[in-house]
This record gives structure tokens, sequence and C-alpha cells, in this order.
């Protein structure tokens, strides 16, 4: 019996179309544009200013507080200016603008392809070498990684958990990842576990990914206390809450921080960017992205800088489809749609899926018929089917109590609905207002 | 029949204990209350909106009896003459207000503001927000799923299918504020009604730089100034791209309206202008292209226009004197 978390979940049809595709790398775009918030607390400050010469790997922007990310450019070239642009969600937002002249990387970044393992520094010095690189949790959530390596004083950790579970559907970037860089992924799984002071990681995949977790196993076995963990394919568990649950059977309680468990969870993308930061001295300024979708003529895998044009991706994968009806940003449970195309992808940017007219369509909106299937889905134990209504009526006060707070947004009440309703889109938005609310009563105070 | 008799007996017994706590606990324990606070809630409208700033009509009701004045308390569904009424009961001076009216401050309707993509999700104007900038260039403008409309409570205003955007019913519009509240983009003010409903205002909250608006929509606010240029009592004032008119200082001149070159500033319910003498004739060619578009919104604004219809048809331009 393979573990999985303990309540709720969905399994949506995979469509992992761009499995085995190898990682290509994506051109080096001729303008980039480089978002200053690209990651969960404060937009980055930028350095730089207009007319200013960088390379690959510059320092372009630092951290605008605790919580925040430094920014290093992606190409060479000069600064042509800090501006806004807008953004996935239609909204400005500020960038910096670099027009790209050749690809000269910074001289510290060491691009041989040899496997360096051994890592002699302190856990403080780890840590300060990941906050330099500006590496933010990949799976999506851009959770700055220095922060979650440095817990509360209060808590102790006891393991770190990969999550290479990809539990998105379509999403490949993860499995790719792992079959092309497993060993680099294992320094970077031991860096991080010694930055955390612990002897024991998890590396939890889901079953779809047999040859992955064949060749991790394989792998790990010569790396002192990593472990391997098959999990049941299920949906949210990519979840961090959800993934120590499947892992260490330790549920983190209401409004706790998940290290109340003694889990450090770090996605496998980011554990890869750890071994390049440390051992390379390499910052994050490429990642990578999956381009997929049913008419796209040719999933793919890239490695991209960070900062080109989602359009030029969507084009080296044979263009457009015809019959395109949505364009999202992330994988379709919890992806974002884009506006346009030009949007510039930024550190999250796990994957553009395009789905076709067909698949796009909303269902018409129909009355709750009380089935509770969204009850029996939420990996939260919530009631999102209250929740929504509540929401509805503006009625925020009970929302609170009833824990909308423990919403992870994952989308499987709203998958599940048999009348279409959008669960989510109320959760979410009483989720706003509730965490306003709270904010504004904890500034009174 | 014995047993009946005790029943009775024992009853009535209990009854008239019960009688006797009750009525000593009514006298002991009695709350006075002002009688005079049920009387103003009866002349209140009972709408409970909250547009007065307090819990419902009865908190209104109490708070106008214990505070002992009526400055700053003011009934918006009931208007100047329950606030007189009000004024009566309770002894005291009736604080004159304006009257005011809710106003759309968005003119993109979808001639003027192309669509770039389509929202399929939820019919609510909040969730929408809280996902993107809308459906169409412009990130601040009405995004039309109407959740104004579900707020008012007194059907005063409703979505132009034609237009794609809110029109208020100044008739029925009783100011209380809860479109304003309900609009995720503060597209909705509260303005004062203006002597026979003749208001200007700048109908856009684009705070984008002027190219970026202008390409979104034709009639948005490019930021240029020349309203605060020409305005003779500094009511507008020009922030973030953006120009506002303080309705308190305006006159109502509508200079800023012949300038504006969006014609994004609007001129509700006026009179047409007098046509001016002859010389000035090519210069008032110039402007001449204004008016016709600026129909659109004065028609849509304002019901009302139904009663006056010459107003609206035929405005004519005369040549702003200040630009001699």
């Amino acid at each position: 019996m393979l573990k999985t978390f303990s309540i709720g979940g969905v399994h949506p049809h995979e469509n992992k179309l761009s499995a085995h595709q190898p990682i290509i790398k994506a051109e080096v775009p001729a303008k980039a544009v480089i978002l200053l918030g690209q990651h969960i607390g404060a937009p980055a400050k930028p350095l730089v200013a207009k007319g200013d010469v960088v390379k690959v790997g510059t320092k372009i922007a630092e951290p605008g507080g605790f919580v925040s990310a430094a920014i290093h450019s992606s190409v060479s070239g000069k600064v042509a200016k800090i501006d806004s642009i807008i953004d996935a969600s239609g909204y400005p937002k500020p960038a910096i603008f670099i027009d790209v002249e050749g690809d000269e990387w910074e001289e510290s970044i060491d691009r041989t392809e040899t496997l360096v393992k051994e890592c002699n520094l302190t856990s403080e010095e780890i840590v300060k070498k990941i906050a330099d690189a500006g590496i933010v949790g990949l799976g999506g959530a851009c959770f700055p990684t220095q922060v979650k390596l440095c817990p509360p004083p209060a808590f102790k950790a006891e393991c770190v958990i990969i999550n290479a579970v990809e539990c998105e559907p379509y999403l490949t970037a993860d499995h790719q990842l792992m079959l092309e860089h497993a060993e680099e992924i294992m320094v970077g799984v031991s860096i991080l576990m010694k930055a955390v002071k612990v002897n024991k990681a998890f590396i939890g995949i889901e079953n779809n990914k047999p040859d992955a977790i064949q060749l991790m196993t394989k792998v790990a076995s010569s790396y002192a206390g990593i472990e391997v963990v098959a999990l049941k394919v299920q949906y949210p568990q990519g979840g961090e809450k959800q993934l120590i649950d499947a892992i260490t059977s330790r549920q983190v309680a209401s409004g706790a921080l998940p290290i109340s468990t003694g889990a450090v969870v770090q996605n496998v993308g980011t554990a890869f960017a750890v071994y390049q930061a440390v051992q390379k001295n390499k910052p994050l300024f490429e990642r990578v992205i999956t381009v997929t979708g049913k008419s796209v003529a040719k999933p793919s895998n890239f490695l991209a800088r960070i900062g080109t044009p989602m359009k030029q991706l969507i084009d080296a994968c044979g263009g457009l489809p015809e019959d395109t009806g949505k364009i999202i940003g992330g994988g379709p449970m919890m992806g974002k749609a884009l506006i346009n195309t030009d949007v510039p992808t930024a550190k999250g940017s796990s994957g553009i899926l395009i789905m076709n007219n067909k698949e796009a369509k909303r269902g018409e909106i129909q009355p709750c018929i009380r089935c509770a299937k969204c009850v029996g889905a939420c990996p939260m134990g919530l009631e999102p089917y209250l929740l929504s209504a509540l929401a509805e009526h503006t009625e925020f006060e009970r929302m609170e109590k009833e824990r909308i707070m423990d919403c992870i947004e994952c989308g499987s009440c709203q998958f599940t609905c048999p009348a279409n309703r959008p669960l989510l889109d109320y959760c979410r938005l009483g989720k706003g207002k509730v965490g306003a609310i709270i904010r504004a009563r904890q500034a009174k105070k | 029949m014995n047993v009946i008799l005790i029943a009775v007996i024992s009853l009535g017994a209990i009854a008239l204990v019960s009688a006797a706590i009750l009525y000593i606990a009514s006298k002991k324990f009695a709350v006075y209350e002002d009688p005079r606070i049920a009387q103003v809630g009866e002349v209140l409208p009972q709408a409970n909106c909250g547009g007065c700033g307090y819990p419902g009509c009865s908190g209104f009701a109490d708070a106008c009896v214990k505070a002992g004045s009526l400055d700053g308390k003011f009934c918006p569904v009931g208007g100047q003459p329950v606030m007189t009424q009000i004024a009566e009961i309770l002894g005291l001076d009736a604080t004159a207000a304006e009257p005011m009216v809710a106003v759309v401050r968005c003119n993109g309707t979808c001639a003027n503001r192309p669509r770039v993509n389509m929202y399929d999700g939820a019919k609510s104007c909040a969730i929408a927000a809280s996902l993107y900038g809308g459906e169409t260039g412009c990130s601040f403008g009405c995004l039309g799923c109407g959740d104004c409309v579900e707020a008012c409570q007194f059907d005063a205003i409703h979505m132009n299918p034609e237009t794609g955007l809110p029109e208020v019913d100044e008739a029925k519009c009783t100011a209380c504020g809860a479109c304003a509240k309900a609009c995720p983009k503060n597209i909705i003010e509260i303005r004062p009604q203006g002597k026979k409903s003749r208001r200007v205002y700048v109908q856009c909250v684009n705070k984008d730089k002027g190219a970026v608006a202008r390409k979104a929509c034709t009639v948005a606010c490019i930021g240029c100034g020349k309203c605060v240029k020409v305005c003779p009592f500094e009511a507008i004032t020009l922030e973030n791209n953006l120009a506002y008119i303080d309705p308190n200082k305006c006159k109502s001149c509508r200079k800023c309206e012949e300038v504006c070159p969006q014609n994004t500033i609007v001129a509700l319910n006026f009179p047409p202008r007098k046509p001016k003498a002859e010389g000035a004739a090519p210069a008032a060619a110039k402007v001449a292209a204004a008016p016709k578009a600026t129909e659109t919104p004065k028609a849509a604004e304002a019901p009302k226009a139904v009663e006056t219809p010459k107003v609206v048809e035929t405005p004519q331009v005369e040549t702003p004197k200040a630009e001699a």
C-alpha cells in the first residue's frame, strides 16, 4: 500500500504530454523583462539604473525586506529602463528591462558540468549563499528559501522533505529535471540537510513516475540519510501540509507553521538551484518550464532564462494552436489564465498550458445540490459549499470561524463539483477578505 | 371532581405567584428608554441600508436622540424632509445637507474600450478584480459584473447591456453608498447632486500614463493637465495621471469640459450653450468634434435626460474665454 495524505484529494487526468522530452535550452531573448516582485513578500529594490551594463548573474535587485529575495540578471546587456509592465493578471508591475547584447557570464560562475560533491561550508554560510543567489521555492509559491531554512527558535527541524511529487496534471518539469540531474539534486539535498542541521531527508515522488523513482533510489543509495518515498497518485499531494502528512503521518494543526511537525519542505527544483548556487556560484536566473497542451505541436520542457517572454517559448513549441481557448500560467489546477503572451517568465513559472476551446470552456453554473462532494474532496477538511455561500453573502466573520484561512486554494472542490459552482473563486475571495480583517485586528493590538 | 378542583386551585396559585414575580421584576429591572427614540424610528424609512453610518435605522434614531445635536447626521434615504421631521421631534435645528447622488466614473463602453480578453469565471466584480485587471487594456475601469446592482436596495442602478456599464437612476438613488462600497475598483463616487442635477465630473479613474490609458480607452483621462490650468477656481487636482474635480470648489463653469481633449470630463444636464459671435467660429470648429461623443455618457448617466431630451441632443460649443 503506497502512502498518501489522509483526507480528501482528487485524481484528475494526468495528461503528462511532455514527459520524457529532454530539457531544451531556450534561446536567450532579445529583450528580457525581469519583474521585481517574483516572490512572496516585499518586492526587491533595484540596484541598477538605466544605461548600466549587466552580465548574466549580476545582482540587479536586493531584497526589500526580511521575507524577500534578491534578483539577478538572466542576460548580459544594457539596462534599457526600469518601468512597469502589464503582468499576467493585467495589472502593471515594476520590472527591469534589459536589451540583450551577447551572452557574457559573471566570472565567478562555474559553467562546467563537473559534479562537485564536497561542501565544507557551515550552515550559516550555506544559508547566506542561498540568500545571495535569490533562491525561492520553485514549486510555485515562491517563498524565499533562506527564510524557510531559518525556522523560528521555538521549532526544531527534524528532517528535510523534498517535494518531487509534481501532482499538477500536464507539468513535467520536475520529472525531467530528476531524470537528467539526479546526482546534482542529491548533492543539493545534502546541502539543505546541512543547512538545517538534520541527517534525514525524504524525497516524495508520485507513483506515476516509476523511472524517476528507480533512478533517484539508485542514486540516493550512495548518499547518507536520503530516502526516496514512492507515493500514491493523488492531487494535491504537492501541497506542503499534504506532503508532510503523506510522508511522516504528522498533521499540521490549523493555523500552525509546517515546521511545527519538524519537517522542512523544499521543492526538487529548489534543491537543484541550491546545488548550483552553493557549489557552482550560479544564482537563480533560469529554470525548467514545461510548455504543453493537447493542441500544441511539440509539448516540450525548456531551460529558460527568467524574463523570457512566454510567447517565445510557445513559438518554440510550434506556435499558438488555432483552437486556443485559454493560456494558463502554471498547471490546470492552480495556474492562472494569462491575458497576453508577452508576459515574461518569472522564478515561479513552472509551466505554460495551452488549453483548446473545448477544454477551456467552463460548465454552466447550476444551484448547489448539497451532495457534499466538495467536502469529501477538500484535503484540509473544510466545507467549501458553506464557505462559498458565506463569501457570497459577505459573512466574513463566520468564514473565519469555519477556518477559511486553512484553505490551500488547491481547487479540488471546484474540480469535483457536479454543479460547476465557482467554489474556489469564492473561497479565495473570502480568504483575502478574512486575511485583511485579521491583519487589521493585529495592527490594532 | 376533586382532582379538577385541586388542579385549578394549584395552577391558579402558581399563576398568581408568577404574575407577582413578573410584575415586581418588570418594575425593578425596568430600563428607561427615551420615548423619542421610538418616535424618530417611526419617521425613518426603515430601509436599514446603513447609508447614515449607523447600524440600521434604530441605531441612527438612538444616536440622534442621545447626541443632542444633528450635526453630521443625515439620512440619505429620507433626505431633508425626514431630517426636518426628526429635528421637530427632538426640538433641534436640522442641518442642511446637500442632496447627493452616486456617480459612475467610467465611460469605458464597448465602443470606447476594446476588449482584449474574455472572462468566463464567476459573475462577481470582487472575484474578477482579485483575479485580473479586466477584459480590456484598462485595469482601472468597470468590470461589468454588476456587484453594484446587486448591492443596491433601492433598484436605482442597472447595467446597460449596450454599454456594459452601470447606470444610476437619479430619481431612485438615495446616495446610501452601498454601490460605492461594493465596487472593487472604486469607480462609483457619491457626489453632490448639484442644482437641477447639473454637475461636472471626470468620468474616469485610470491612473496609467497618458499613452497607455489612451491606447486602452478612447475616453480615458490622460493626465494632460489642461483642465487644471483652465479652472479659475482651483477645483481640479491632478494626481497619478488622473484629474479630479472637487465638487465643493467647482462652480460648474464647464471650462474644463471644453478643453478636455479626451472628452473625459462630462457636464451633465446643462442647457445648450449660446452660439458665440462669428469671429470665434474657427476656434469653435476645432472643438466641434467633441460634443457628439459626450452625448452617450450624458444620456447614459442621467435617466432624467428623458424629461429634458432637448438639453442633451444639441450641445453646442463656444470658444473658451480663457484661451483667448
